[in-house]
């Protein structure tokens, strides 16, 4: 019986593990990627990274008018090698038809009888007779053995070059106003909900519960042509950052408010009660007791709002220019998935860089995360 | 715009909204200093200025244009001329429509049954094992991650390289290995609808899962442990409480999931922008917005073919609302 058990927990273990491999794999080859050499990148897979890999490059040695002249001997000497990237040269060769005819310190010798030695850190000596008369020098075929070698020089690429860096500033001044307002207007919404009697009220509930699963596609044309019209009409551009933010207001309303009522109409009925046979206003009792309450409740929102504001796509199309100074993270992304679609190392940063916020929310106040998506949101 | 200007662009827009509660309260206040005779009057003065702001988005950015919406969808492309029927019509008609119902329906039979079945598995296997909760975060951590971002992490393990090259795409590295030819996967029409829903697959089973971890904790014990005295299997135990116990979380689970695969957008524009024969519904519907300028009539068309899908589920919240507001009182 003891044994049984142990076999089934062996089992859930190794099945757990299973998925937990399954699950963390791609995100994992995606951070590797970024930060690898983009030549490497280019040529061999992500998990080849951890250990040396063999690479196959062309090079070219330097021309006749870097010879020298020893003892009636003519040389040309240098280093293949650009930059020292720790790379050990196992062969090369002359011609493309045969890259690795010769072994590292082996001489080659070529038709005009001159003689190439290339060595294992790259460096060359190419000695002949006669006097070297081409321009160019000659190209050469080495493989190498290439240490897993890191960078930080996609990020550079991507941030500076490549406008990531604008783009996340922007998708920061869309993603804060979009959060907040709505959490400011829903609390008074919610509390006017929960502790105000008023005709209607019950019928407004309904509109906010129907309105949580309304998919926001139904919004876009009309309000695209509420925006373009006025900005006709007061000659202002109609794609701006206030008109996201309030995009962004409309399409989280509902839920903001759903999950703030289901939380106030938890708060103590008595408190409250308490508060107005004092004399303090429904504002007072809102700002001193509510709010400090409610605490908890506005940080699960904010992160979820957030959270949804920082990844999407679609508001972000439609509601602002593709202009670098209005463009947001995933609509770049987006962009540079059409543009670089074969330049791994700058779509590889590019999506970490625009995960690193909601990674970083996520790992440091997971728990709020999770409360608020337990508390049963539902997103229009 | 520079950088400064962006955050006071932001610290305007948000101190906005704080003014506008802060002052016109204080107004208020002020006003019923030197004439307090009313109090209902007070009230309902504060009532509207409570309600005011969110009463005027939830107009502005919803209930309008939701009729606008519809309205619209018996209009042509400006707006401008009523034409009854023709558009419904052009959309039964048009092939890309056909294939973007059949692929959203694919999606709304895969995506929320097998994420909501890892979810339901996983909760499961974390509950009983002390490394438990770092899996769960590792599986729930796609969550965070954007569509699009979502999307770049599996172009790469997608990627497609010809017979003979090293394979840098993870799927085909594997292929390969196993002796077969590598794939352009996102090419193949109908299975490649697969690849994609992989990707929202991987995303939303960590919802289901916290889901679940939670109600899991609020079975009984006493029910679990008699049942094992009695000599249930860990299986029948799954199959006869845990199951049935859970049955409202999987309905409230599978809503969630079946909502967002309505309106799935983001990956089909970002991995294939419906080709291959991967259109759906929300992506046919941004290209029609902006295709020549803009149809808003098939716009609308197609943005209503969504909300049709939804009105079920808004149904049945609305009435389950009722009844919990009846049980309260």
């Amino acid at each position: 019986m003891k044994f049984k058990l142990n076999l089934s927990s062996i089992f859930s273990q190794l099945l757990l593990l299973f998925f937990v491999i399954l699950w963390i794999t791609p995100t994992f080859g995606l951070l590797i990627s970024s930060f690898r050499d983009k030549d490497q990148l280019a040529i061999s897979g992500w998990w080849t990274s951890l250990i040396n890999t063999e690479v196959s490059e062309i090079h070219r040695t330097k021309g006749k008018n870097e010879q020298s002249k020893e003892n009636e001997v003519y040389f040309i000497r240098g280093n293949l090698f650009k930059e020292d990237k720790g790379k050990k040269i196992l062969s090369f060769g002359v011609t493309s038809k045969n890259i690795n005819a010769y072994m590292v310190g082996e001489k080659a010798v070529l038709k005009d009888k001159s003689e190439i030695v290339v060595f294992e850190n790259g460096d060359y000596e190419w000695r002949s007779e006669n006097e070297f008369k081409k321009k160019k020098g000659r190209r050469i075929f080495i493989t190498a053995k290439s240490p897993p070698s890191f960078t930080l020089d996609n990020y550079k690429e991507v941030l500076f070059e490549a406008g990531l860096g604008q783009a996340f500033l922007n998708t920061i001044a869309v993603a804060l106003p979009a959060t907040l307002i709505p959490l400011i207007i829903c609390s008074f919404f919610a509390y006017s909900l929960t502790w105000m009697n008023f005709f209607g009220r019950d019928i407004l509930l309904a509109t906010i519960i129907a309105s949580l699963v309304v998919p926001l596609q139904m919004s876009l044309i009309p309000i695209l042509t509420i925006y373009n019209d006025l900005g006709a009409l007061f000659n202002i551009e109609a794609k701006s950052f206030p008109g996201i933010w309030m995009a962004h207001t409309g399409f989280g309303l509902a839920s903001t408010t759903f999950l703030l009522w289901n939380f106030m109409k938890s708060l103590p009925n008595e408190m409250l009660e308490a508060a107005k046979v004092d004399g303090a206003t429904h504002y007072d009792t809102f700002v001193r007791i509510v709010i400090p309450l409610s605490i908890p409740a506005f940080a699960s929102i904010f992160i979820l709002q957030f959270l949804w504001v920082w990844n999407d796509l679609l508001v972000g199309l439609v509601f602002l220019d593709k202009h670098p100074s209005e463009i947001i993270l995933t609509a770049k992304l987006k962009e540079l998935l059409g543009s670089y679609g074969e330049n791994w190392e700058i779509l590889t940063t590019g999506a970490f860089i625009s995960m690193t916020v909601p990674l970083f929310i996520f790992f440091s106040l997971q728990r709020f995360f999770i409360r608020g998506l337990v508390a049963g949101s539902v997103k229009g | 715009m520079s950088f400064f200007s962006l955050i006071s662009t932001v610290i305007v827009g948000v101190l906005f909204f704080i003014i506008y509660f802060g002052l016109s309260n204080f107004i208020l206040d002020l006003v019923c200093k030197f004439k307090s005779n009313s109090v209902a009057l007070e009230n309902s003065v504060r009532a509207i200025i409570f309600i005011a702001p969110a009463f005027l988005v939830l107009f502005m950015f919803i209930l309008y244009p939701v009729f606008e919406t519809v309205r619209l969808s018996f209009y042509d492309k400006f707006g401008r001329e009523f034409v009854g029927w023709n558009n419904y019509l052009w959309a039964l008609n048009d092939p890309n429509f056909r294939r973007s119902i059949l692929n959203n329906l694919g999606w709304l039979l895969i995506v929320p049954t097998l994420s909501t079945f890892f979810g339901l598995v996983i909760a499961n296997l974390t509950d009983k094992i002390w490394w438990g909760t770092i899996a769960k975060s590792i599986i729930f951590m796609p969550m965070a991650i954007s569509f699009v971002g979502a999307g770049v992490i599996w172009k790469f393990i997608y990627d497609y390289r010809g017979t003979g090259d090293q394979q840098i795409g993870l799927l085909n590295a594997i292929v390969v290995s196993m002796g077969m030819e590598p794939q352009a996967w996102l090419t193949i029409s109908i299975w490649n609808n697969l690849f994609l829903m992989a990707i929202m697959i991987w995303i939303q089973t960590g919802l289901a899962l916290v889901i679940f971890s939670a109600a899991l904790r609020g079975i009984p014990n006493e029910t679990l442990e008699a049942a094992r005295i009695d000599g249930a299997s860990e299986f029948r135990i799954f199959w006869s409480i845990i199951i049935p116990f859970l049955e409202r979380t999987i309905l409230v689970i599978w809503t969630i999931i079946t909502i967002l695969v309505l309106k799935v957008f983001d990956i089909i524009y970002a991995m294939t922008n419906g080709e291959w024969q991967t259109e759906v519904l929300a992506n046919l519907m941004y290209d029609w917005m902006f295709r020549g300028g803009g149809d808003s009539g098939r716009g609308s068309v197609l943005a209503f073919c969504i909300m049709i899908g939804v009105i079920p589920i808004l149904v049945w919240n609305l009435y389950r609302h009722r009844q919990e507001q009846k049980n309260e009182i």
